[in-house]
């Protein structure tokens, strides 16, 4: 058991995330490309997502604005977003990024705006809760091994 | 690591690979892979800087190629690179899974292909095959 105040609260915190879905197995993959000499490998690949994404979001949310559609221009932001999304093991963006796909391939422009403002939702408070979650960790100090969640 | 495995590459004790993709947070995590297990490593963007890079001659035992690149994907690159007698390992590494795009890619001369996200396992099974 941790003793350590900060690393427990950490542990609760990444426990969470896991166990309501907003992380999978990748994002342990990333935790254990982590150490003593990539000590911030984590928060840096979150970082660079994130910044990455937000350029896609933007184009996705221009293309939608232009009518009719181009249905084939929005799932090849989608797919980008997608990649990048399972990359860091964001499992619910990733999950209404295969969603939006499915409506742009069927053509289905409701359920593409529908989506995307879900989609959106989820990529924020994904956003909010990993700001909360590395700051902790910055606090708690390095830890010592990923562990995969039960 | 073979000085000079079946795949062609550089007369060196240590593997050396180049990733080829266009999106930032796969680079940076396959570098990261690449370094974990040793293997020196470069990225570029997309199939034209992969073809350029061999073009300054360049070689690596392991390119991972992704499939959908602006100014040239994929395909086209792992095909150009064939035709320039590159016999390196190349793996296609792509989020694409239907059988139809992964036999297109294979065709064009893959080695391997693995479905993005890539992890160590998958990186390990990639590297077998170039030692076996």
């Amino acid at each position: 058991m941790e003793r350590n105040p900060m690393r427990r609260q950490l542990q609760v915190m990444r426990k969470s995330l896991f166990d309501q879905g907003y992380l999978d197995e990748q994002f342990v993959q990333l935790e254990e490309l982590q150490d003593d000499a990539n000590p911030n490998f984590v928060e840096e690949v979150v970082t660079l997502y994130f910044r990455d994404s937000a350029r896609l979001i933007l184009n996705i949310e221009q293309a939608l604005e232009r009518k009719p559609f181009d249905f084939n221009k929005l799932d090849g932001y989608m797919h980008q977003f997608k990649g990048s999304s399972s990359s860091i093991g964001a499992k619910r963006v990733k999950a209404e990024s295969t969603l939006f796909r499915e409506y742009c391939k069927s053509g289905n422009g409701e359920g593409c705006m529908r989506t995307f403002q879900q989609l959106k939702k989820e990529y924020a408070t994904l956003r909010k809760k990993l700001e909360a979650y590395f700051q902790v960790a910055r606090q708690a100090g390095p830890m010592e091994t990923a562990c995969r969640p039960k | 690591m073979a000085a000079q495995g079946r795949h062609g590459g550089r007369k060196s004790n240590k593997m050396t690979a180049l990733v080829v993709d266009d999106n930032m947070v796969n680079q940076t995590i396959h570098h990261r892979l690449l370094d974990n297990l040793g293997i020196e490593n470069e990225a570029v963007s997309n199939g034209k800087e992969a073809v350029d890079i061999h073009c300054s001659g360049k070689t690596f035992d392991l390119i991972l190629m992704d499939m959908d690149m602006p100014v040239m994907n994929g395909i086209e690159a792992t095909r150009k690179l064939r035709e320039m007698g590159i016999r390196s390992m190349i793996a296609g590494v792509s989020t694409r899974s239907m059988e139809r795009e992964v036999q297109e890619f294979m065709e064009a001369g893959l080695d391997d292909y693995q479905v993005k996200p890539l992890t160590v396992s998958k990186l390990i099974s990639i590297i077998h095959k170039i030692n076996g």
